[in-house]
Formats: structure tokens, sequence, C-alpha cells
């Protein structure tokens, strides 16, 4: 629902890696995205396309997408499970007692320049 | 933190590593999160704000929970008590800043342009634009939205957020990181709980599972039922905060 604003974070922090070490242009950028996090990798592409073309650094950069798998721990039985798939009742012994592991994260993974 | 040729370059936060990839291509490691940067923003703010002796206090629900109506009640609860400024963000009205400054307190309205949620910079500006440094108490009233304004800390000392009785028992399930970032639940319209399916004991059960540290309080911000509790939450947190320094 924030994609246009996550792509702003995103753009600054890579023109501020971009100065630190002199780069000129950025081919691409690789996100790691958690598979529950609250953005739609659509909408980050349309959001990214015109965005990065207003960057110097990043005019027509591709946006490469990577999914990180959310992970639920169950806190009755202590086991970990596939959140996608079984949602927020542990699988194994049946317990609400649970919390995100991983899966929310909107990571920076690496940038390829040319 | 140069190593011979490119093998290892300094990246954003001092430890990037880059690589020779193909012949003129290279692929730099960043790994940092993309909420990083506003973190550090928010801390920083947090920082100033307690040499400042300023509570802010981020205000959160869905739109039509009764955020406005609820900080109405709670200037009067509280205005004699402590110096309050109201920080208003929305899309693209000032209805809310102008019910607030009726009210008698500083109000600013901070039009976010379409974004749907607040972060630390946007914050910042509104605090420099509201000149409250005066104030004991000043409320951020975020955008009325149940996801992404729990994505971005503000800066904000503590978060609160009201879910009102026709949204359902069960907005905690469905909204888990809202819940687990506030330190307060409001329960508001609670004078319609007889015309709604909502279990009041599910709702703290479902609110405490995700967040058991949780305090949550039922309220009606219209008739002022359960303000008092309200009220005094905020002065032992407004007091807390000022003593810690």
């Amino acid at each position: 629902m924030h994609e246009l604003s996550i792509v702003f974070h995103i753009i600054k922090t890579i023109e501020q890696v971009g100065e630190e070490n002199k780069l000129e242009h950025v081919n691409s950028v690789t996100l790691e995205v958690g598979e529950v996090s609250a953005v739609i990798d659509e909408y980050l592409g349309d959001c990214w396309k015109w965005a990065a073309d207003r960057s110097e650094l990043l005019k027509g950069a591709r946006l490469v997408i990577e999914k990180l798998p959310a992970v639920t721990m169950c806190e009755t039985c202590e086991r970990t499970y596939a959140t996608v798939q079984y949602g927020r009742i542990c699988p194994y012994c049946g317990s609400e007692r649970t919390y995100l592991l991983s899966g929310r994260e909107i990571n920076i993974k690496e940038i390829e320049v040319g | 933190m140069q190593n011979n040729s490119i093998d290892v370059i300094c990246a954003a936060a001092g430890s990037g590593r880059m690589e020779h990839f193909m012949k003129e291509v290279k692929i730099l490691e960043i790994k940092k999160s993309v909420f990083e940067d506003n973190d550090r923003e928010a801390d920083a703010l947090r920082g100033e704000l307690h040499e400042k002796g300023i509570f802010l206090l981020n205000l959160m629900s869905s739109p039509g929970s009764g955020k406005t109506t609820t900080l109405l009640r709670t200037i009067e609860a509280l205005k004699d008590r402590l110096k309050i400024a109201v920080m208003e963000a929305d899309i693209d009205s000032d209805v809310d800043a102008h019910a607030i400054a009726g009210a008698g307190v500083k109000a600013i309205q901070l039009h976010t342009g379409g974004m749907c949620h607040l972060d630390a910079g946007m914050t910042r500006q509104g605090l420099e634009g509201l000149e409250a440094a005066e104030a004991d108490l000043v409320v951020l009233e975020n955008v009325g939205n149940l996801v992404c304004p729990a994505e971005f800390d503000t800066g904000a000392v503590k978060n609160a957020m009201i879910l009102s009785v026709p949204e359902g028992h069960d907005k905690p399930l469905k909204y888990p990181l809202m819940f687990e970032v506030c330190d307060v639940v409001l329960i508001n319209k609670i004078d319609v709980l007889p015309y709604f399916d909502f279990d009041l004991e599910k709702c703290r059960e479902y609110v405490r599972m995700r967040n058991p540290e949780a305090e949550i309080i039922p309220i009606c911000a219209k008739t002022g039922e359960g303000i008092d509790a309200w009220a005094d939450w905020i002065l032992r947190e407004v007091a807390a905060w000022k003593a810690d320094k």
C-alpha cells in the first residue's frame, strides 16, 4: 500500500551508496521482499519505473525482486512452519500462540553497477 | 575500508562488499533494510524530543474510528494539566485541524499528498512547523489506515491506536503488525456494544495474543466514558518520559 514511499527510501539509500562509492550508474537493484510484507511486487515495479527514471544514477535501472519465505514460530510446541500455507494456527499442535519469525522484510540486497 | 583492487569497498552502512562478477559488471552488496534510514531518523528525533521534554504520541486507527472526537475529549480532559499541541495528518483536507484548533490548542495540518502514512522525516517537518517547543504533549493524528502507519516509526515516544466497536473484535488478527507496535489500544464506541456482535473479552484476548504488553482501555469518546482512564495513562507516561531525563 505504500510502494511509492518505499521506492523513495530505496532510491535515497542507493544514491547515498552511489555518492560514497563515486558510482556513475546503477544497472539494477535487487530487493529481498518477505512473502507477507505489505507491498505488491507489481505496484513496486510500476513506482520504480516512474521514480528511478528521475534519478541520474538510476535512470533505466532494473528492479529485481527476490521473495523471502514467511515463517511462523509456535510458542506452544516451539516448531516453525510456513506462514502462507498454514496461517495463524500451528499445523502441528493447533495452538494459536504463534508469532511471525520472518517474512515482513524489505531489504536492498545488492546493486549491479556498470 | 578498501582492500586490494575492488574486492571490498565501503557501502552506506560501512559494510558493503564488492565483487567482480563479469568483466565490466560489478555487484555491490548492500544488505540493508528499506526501513533502516527511517528507523535511524526516528531514533534521532526521539532523542531530541527527550532533551526538550516533549512527549510525542502517535495516534493511529482506521478511518471513522473516532480519532478526532477522542482527541477532542482528551484535550478537554488534559488541557489544564498539560500544554498540548496537535499535528493532523491527512491525505488532503484540513477539517480535523480546524476542529482541534477550535478546542483551544495549537494545531497544524500535514498534507501527506497521497501518502498513506507519515515517516520520521515528515513528522520532524511537522514539529518544526508547529513550533511546539513549549508543549508537554504533542499528538500526531496519523493517516486513517491500519496497515502502512504501522511500518514506519514516526519518532513518537508511544504508539496508540483506536479500534471502534463497529469494526469488529477480530481486527487484531487481521492487522497484527498494528497491534504489535501499539503500547495502548483504545476500544472506542462502547456505547453501541449491545447492537454489534463485538466480543470485548475476545478482543482483549486477540490483542494480547499479538502484544501481551499492550494496555487496553475501553472508551466512548461521545459520552466521555473511559476518558479518565485514558487521560491517566497519558499523564503517567508523560511524567515518566520527563522524569527519565
